[in-house]
């Protein structure tokens, strides 16, 4: 049942994976210095590490925002973050873990009646703005200073490149130990109530119960890392300004330096000591340092290259992250509680908020927090600094809620009388402020749901759109190239086959004028020939030969044969269907249907032919016949539709 | 770590050894040139080989730089560029070559009274090329001082222009003696010669907008 319980907080460790890693290596993965996979294995590794080690500190911030101590609570909780982060990555928003978390415990605390620790709260606000902040001044300090070194060692532009490389992973994996110390508290803080009791030896190093939870849910992170935080790494490194691979060893640092700080507790013991003030170990938005320090770095290059419309975008995430995960949690909270019937907090005396008056919960809180605070000292009985603080803290917080009983127990019955008169006027006004209050909330969740959903679905409708008549566009524009490509082709197969025509014509012709040379050679020989020759009756002989050459000539004229090739070849198709038709018809037959075909008068067929027109008439008849046209129909017509 | 800086001193040393080759390259062409006015023919036929074993060299280094950056994705950011620069470092050595196996294939009848400014035309145009160098090296070493040496090629190629039109000038103004196949021809090979400088021009060009690049 625990696991079961758990699988909310390490869903909100794949997301955070899935989207903080990002932070750490997305520089170095946008600008191709780290492989992905590099970047994963050593994130992944980095991350487990720092939530095993070191872990502790803003895990104990996070408990005295709100000390959730029933599983079912934190489970509620830790899904609604987790949801919260995974749709705003679906929207491609850089969105924190810590707002969604702290969004979460703050819908807890409004839901079951416990009061904000305000103190905490403003720590954690604090740290939010402080972060982005230290990540600018800490990003422009370390440019600066990585200019000044490379400006008086002037490395080779290789050797640097080397050198970035190295350090960009030696950074990452630093920045991947701080994320998951810092970081680790969003997702296994909330359930530290429910870390084993016994500590697991593994003979060179032995890991407390809380240690166990926080290795479970840096392997979630670490999963998160590998599956899903590829695409969110691209954007990171590129969507807010261009950075160089310089900037962007730069920019890791500082983030990591600045997640170190509010995560060490040796470190803020160390400044303590030297009489400062204590740091606060309080999760930080990794998206907020990591943004803060890439504008630092933008600032100190003129601001020029700042993608403002993108850092817009993100903060509206900065805004509705919390909210959304804080009406989330308290509306899955109300389910959870009705619908299943799980306790979601110990106390359920404090739940119902309609109905309850201030003075009922004020009270009540007072006990809670005595036994909640025993259930974070037995948690955090690892840590000597915390045990110390909590324990004072419990001490001045029993000694408060026992004065507070006996003061009660003294109270006698007409104070108590009087003091129920008072309790209903206000019971009845703080109903009317709850409803209010939850009618404006309903509002805003609404709202909320509605921008990101409608934004979102307009875009993808838009989108879609676009695509779609792009599509058409583009198959508009296919099809036109095809029919183009036809036509062309077409056009080209018609111009080959005129000119096979013309060719098989200009050679015709030239076999008709070489023919026509030696007709007229030979004419002239035989002109010749008469004009030599005194006898008459020889010259009759001789014109006589002259004039049945001539006519010999005229009969077999190549004008007609040519004129029968281009028949020939203009019937060719004609003929394949006669053929099909008809299969007994002869070529002199065929031939007067291809002239028929063409529409030409018995007359004009007689002279193509070299026949009588009579003779025609008599072929037409024999046609008709052996096509078996009745008379009733016109041969031309027929001839015509085949 | 070692791999990665191992890889690193390699490809250093290849593009040092590139650059060399690229300068050498453009000394032997001005010696190959200088010979041929000279009539020092087996000299000349020396700086030919000499310049064809350079230019070979310098396009199997250029292919191994190429090689190592692909393969060890070496300059993910500048890789582009510094590809092209180098095959536009290469373009100056291929120019050299060409121009000196012309001069061989085609030999060109140069008057005595045209020597002196076809080795001026050839010693600015051969500057231009000798200024680009530690301009290329600067990009690699100190992206800073990248413009500063760069004004000197600008200076050298105008300079190599305006002899090479002061030669133009003469061929048909001046020298009548020549045939106009001759002037053409002679023509030419003053064009052959700044091309040398154009193309320090243009590798000058590339190297300044990468210098930007960098620096931002």
């Amino acid at each position: 049942m625990i696991f079961f319980f758990l699988s909310s907080g390490l869903f909100l460790g794949w997301s955070l994976g899935a989207n903080d890693a990002a932070n750490v290596f997305g520089s170095a993965v946008g600008t191709k210095m780290v492989s992905f996979k590099k970047a994963a294995i050593i994130a992944g590794i980095f991350v487990i590490i720092g939530a095993v080690v070191q872990g502790a500190g803003g895990a104990h911030t996070l408990g005295s925002l709100g000390k959730i101590d029933a599983l079912a609570g934190s489970f509620t909780v830790a899904l609604s973050a987790a949801i919260t982060v995974f749709y705003m990555t679906k929207f491609k928003l850089p969105v924190s873990t810590t707002q969604a978390i702290v969004g979460g415990i703050i819908g807890w605390n409004f839901y079951t009646g416990n009061p904000t620790n305000i103190n905490s709260l403003t720590k954690i606000l604090t740290t939010w703005v402080a972060g982005p902040i230290l990540g600018a001044i800490f990003a422009v300090i370390l440019y600066q200073l990585f200019k000044f070194i490379l400006k008086r060692r002037k490395p080779h532009l290789l050797k640097l490149d080397a050198f970035l490389r190295f350090a960009l992973l030696v950074v990452g994996a630093f920045g991947s130990y701080s994320l998951g110390a810092n970081n680790i508290a969003n997702v296994m803080g909330i359930f530290v109530s429910a870390a084993p009791t016994t500590d697991l030896d593994f003979v060179l190093f032995t890991l407390s119960g809380i240690q166990q939870l926080f290795l479970i849910g840096g392997i979630a992170i670490a999963i998160g890392i590998f599956t899903y935080s590829k695409r969110i790494m691209k954007r990171v490194g590129n969507s807010i300004v261009q950075l160089s691979s310089e900037a962007a060893l730069v920019v890791v640092l500082s983030h990591s330096i600045v997640l170190f700080i509010f995560s060490s507790q040796a470190l803020s013991d160390f400044v303590a000591s030297i009489g400062l003030p204590a740091i606060p170990l309080v999760p930080v938005s990794s998206s907020q340092v990591i943004v803060g320090s890439i504008i630092g770095i933008g600032l100190l290059k003129g601001g020029r290259g700042i993608k403002f419309g993108v850092l817009g975008q993100i903060s509206i995430g900065w805004v509705t992250t919390p909210i959304l995960a804080g009406l989330l949690a308290f509306f899955a909270l109300f389910f959870i509680n009705n619908v299943f019937k799980l306790k979601v907090t110990q106390d359920s005396e404090l739940i119902n908020p309609f109905t309850k008056s201030h003075s009922e919960i004020d009270s009540n809180n007072s006990y809670k927090i005595e036994q909640d605070t025993s259930v974070l000292t037995n948690a955090f009985n690892i840590d000597s600094q915390f045990i110390s603080e909590t324990e004072n803290v419990t001490e001045s917080t029993i000694n408060d809620s026992l004065q507070l009983g006996l003061n009660l127990q003294i109270i006698d019955s007409t104070e108590i009388s009087s003091l129920e008169s008072t309790n209903k006027i206000s019971e009845t006004n703080s109903s009317f402020w709850k409803k209010a209050t939850f009618i404006l909330l309903a509002l805003i969740i609404l709202l909320i749901i509605w921008y990101l959903f409608s934004g979102s679905r307009f875009d993808e409708n838009k989108n879609r759109e676009i695509v779609k008549k792009r599509e058409e566009f583009q198959k508009a524009e296919q099809e036109l190239i095809e029919s183009e490509l036809k036509n062309v082709n077409l056009k080209k197969q018609h111009l080959q086959n005129e000119l096979k025509f013309k060719n098989r014509e200009l050679v015709n012709f030239a076999l008709h004028v070489i023919q026509k040379d030696s007709v007229f050679q030979r004419l002239k020989d035989k002109i010749d020939k008469i004009k030599n020759e005194t006898d008459s009756d020889n010259r009759k002989q001789l014109i006589k030969d002259i004039s049945t050459f001539v006519n010999q000539n005229l009969n077999t004229d190549k004008d007609k044969e040519t004129f029968n090739i281009h028949v020939e070849e203009e019937s060719r198709e004609f003929y394949t269907r006669l053929n099909q038709l008809h299969s007994g018809i002869t070529p002199n037959e065929r031939r007067l249907c291809a002239l028929v075909r063409l529409n030409f008068s018995s007359k004009e067929i007689a002279s193509i032919l070299n026949i009588s027109p009579k003779s025609v008439e008599m072929n037409r008849y024999r046609l008709r016949k052996k096509l078996n046209v009745p008379s009733s129909q016109n041969l031309n017509d027929y001839i015509s539709k085949i | 770590m070692g791999i990665l800086f191992k890889t690193a001193d390699t490809v250093i040393s290849s593009i040092n050894e590139f650059l060399d080759a690229i300068d050498q390259g453009t000394l032997v062409f001005k010696q190959g040139v200088n010979n041929y006015l000279n009539k020092e023919n087996k000299e000349f036929s020396a700086t030919i080989e000499t310049i064809l074993k350079l230019e070979s060299h310098a396009d199997n280094i250029g292919k191994q730089i190429e090689n190592d950056l692909y393969i060890h994705s070496l300059l993910p950011q500048f890789r582009g560029d510094v590809m092209v620069l180098l095959e536009k470092l290469d373009d100056i050595i291929d120019t050299a070559k060409e121009n000196i196996l012309q001069f061989d294939v085609e030999g060109p009848n140069i008057p005595i009274e045209l020597n002196s400014d076809f080795s001026k035309l050839t010693d600015a145009a051969v500057l231009s090329v000798e200024s680009l160098i530690p301009a290329v090296r600067a990009y690699f070493n100190d992206v800073s001082a990248v413009k500063d040496k760069l004004h000197r090629v600008y200076y050298y190629e105008k300079e190599s222009d305006k002899l090479a039109d002061n030669i133009k000038r003469r061929l048909f103004k001046e020298l009548d003696g020549l045939k106009l196949s001759e002037k053409i021809h002679l023509r030419y090979f003053a064009l052959h010669i700044e091309h040398l400088s154009d193309a320090a021009q243009e590798v000058a060009d590339l190297l300044s907008i990468m210098a930007i690049k960098r620096s931002l």
